[in-house]
């Protein structure tokens, strides 16, 4: 029996660059940063200063405070980017979407501001001050279940934290659902609101992130040699997969297919990706063997490209290995150039970024490349994005723990 | 403290601090169908109630308060 077809009807995003699709894609293909010093608290003695925090965005005059002070920042951007999408896609938010709507939603640290708030408060007042409320901010499928609630989403749902590449797991495994026929319609996405003071100090403690404090638009140079480790950002994206005769019965606007899922898991180090990219080798090719597609098919990569030294040297090797002579006719891309490491939510951003090269034919740049690396001799679309018309595109992601997702996308 | 300084009390707590609508916070108002206070709600208002009078309040007293009125009745009489 064939699977049935996938196919993307809505978007929406909150992120470092903007709060909308089109804004972000206009950012994303002019080559603008979204990543600045940091204004949401004092950042006191840490040793990193600057990260892509979401702009212009008040919680409480979108949903009202009595409702937006239940909710970590994190379910805020999530609810917001899922109202986007939905009816990007073409529903009423004022109805609910039922049972043949699932919901799979990624996050790396879910309420991490929350936990980090009620300790501080346990801290100076004591257990019987701490926040009610607490345990459902912090809990990592909070942001599923007030999606949930808001949109009354009442088919199966499953939170994945997978760290960074747990929205693009989300996707594929919303995808699954969709192929599998347990529902028409998914809400797929992710969310992350880890700026915050303990969480950035902590990813600094293990030298992950960069230290260029005095050119935070610089900072992040995926592949570039000076490259110096990634820039925390935060944001939620999310996408309404949907089956193709579901989204054609109801003449929706279709941007494009999700034909490749591939996952696998490293087994070798808790943060340190195996030397050569072995584990990003078998996902990537788990994909495109699940898309029914060979390498010579793919146009563009969506690469993870973090900017840390050891993701981006072994992220090219993984895409050499797979690909061979072809990884050099590839156009590449890290748009983490631009909006920094949405962690949790990279995965459903950047599937988002591939749907819309596919859908405007246009590859956004890798932004801050401008020292070349020995180890990274790939095309990776310096600078200034390219007008190309492609059919295939592939989003890797790879997250602490080992975890590998990989996405490949169809423009028809 | 009079019955309506209590109230008027509650009343800030309640829009200030929750971000309730302050014209939903009457005497007669019930906490959880006409302020949507529900059970985790409750536990913050009465952390809130606790800090503001200085007082404490047990689970047991909470027992017979549904409505604003009943609530500012309880706090009056703890103070």
């Amino acid at each position: 029996m064939s699977k049935r077809r996938v196919v993307v009807t809505g978007l929406g995003t909150i992120n470092p660059l903007s709060n909308n699709v089109n804004d972000s894609w206009e950012k994303l293909t002019n080559g603008i940063s979204g990543i600045d010093n940091i204004t949401s608290f004092d950042t006191g003695n840490l040793p990193v200063t600057f990260a892509g925090e979401v702009k212009d965005f008040d919680a409480n005059e979108y949903m009202g405070k009595q409702h937006a002070r239940k909710l970590d920042r994190s379910a805020h951007l999530s609810i917001y980017a899922t109202e986007q999408a939905l009816l990007d896609a073409g529903f009423s938010t004022e109805e609910r979407m039922g049972t043949n709507c699932g919901i799979v939603f990624g996050t790396g640290i879910g309420g991490i501001g929350a936990t980090e708030d009620a300790v501080r408060v346990y801290d100076e007042r004591g257990a019987s001050r701490i926040n009610p409320l607490a345990i459902t901010q912090l809990m990592p499928n909070s942001s599923t279940g007030q999606v949930a609630i808001k949109f009354g989403i009442e088919g199966p749902s499953l939170t994945i934290t997978t760290a960074c590449a747990a929205s693009a797991n989300a996707v594929g495994e919303a995808k699954n659902m969709i192929e599998n026929g347990i529902v028409d319609i998914v809400v797929a996405g992710g969310t992350e609101s880890g700026t915050t003071p303990m969480t950035i100090g902590a990813f600094a403690q293990i030298r992950a992130l960069s230290t260029k404090n005095d050119t935070p638009k610089e900072a992040c140079s995926p592949f570039d040699k000076n490259r110096d480790g990634f820039v925390m950002a935060e944001g939620s994206t999310v996408l309404i997969l949907e089956s193709e005769e579901s989204a054609k019965s109801r003449n929706a606007k279709i941007y494009g297919y999700v034909v490749g899922y591939g996952s696998t898991t490293d087994a070798h180090h808790i943060t340190a990706p195996v030397e050569g990219g072995e584990g990003a080798v078998r996902a990537m090719d788990r994909a495109l063997k699940d898309a029914n597609l060979s390498v010579d098919d793919v146009d563009y990569i969506n690469a993870h490209g973090t900017s840390t030294p050891a993701n981006d040297r072994n992220e090219t090797s993984a895409i050499k290995t797979l690909f061979g002579a072809k990884a050099y006719e590839i156009d590449i891309s890290s748009t983490k150039s631009m909006t920094g490491h949405l962690l949790g939510g990279a995965g459903a951003f950047e599937s988002m970024v591939c749907i819309l090269s596919l859908q405007k034919g246009v590859i956004p740049p890798t932004i801050n490349l401008n020292t070349k690396d020995e180890e990274c001799d790939l095309n990776y679309t310096p600078n200034n994005a390219v007008n190309k018309d492609i059919n295939i595109a592939m989003s890797n992601s790879f997250g602490f723990g080992g975890h590998n997702g990989v996405l490949v996308f169809s423009k028809s | 403290m009079e019955t309506n300084e209590v109230f008027e009390k509650v009343k800030g707590l309640f829009v200030e601090d929750l971000g309730i609508d302050e014209s939903k916070v009457t005497m007669e108002a019930k906490l959880e169908e006409d302020l949507e206070i529900d059970s985790l709600g409750i536990v913050e208002v009465v952390m809130a109630f606790e800090d503001e009078f200085d007082i404490e309040i047990d689970d047991e007293e909470l027992a017979d308060v549904s409505t604003v009125g009943e609530a500012v009745k309880l706090l009056h009489s703890k103070i």
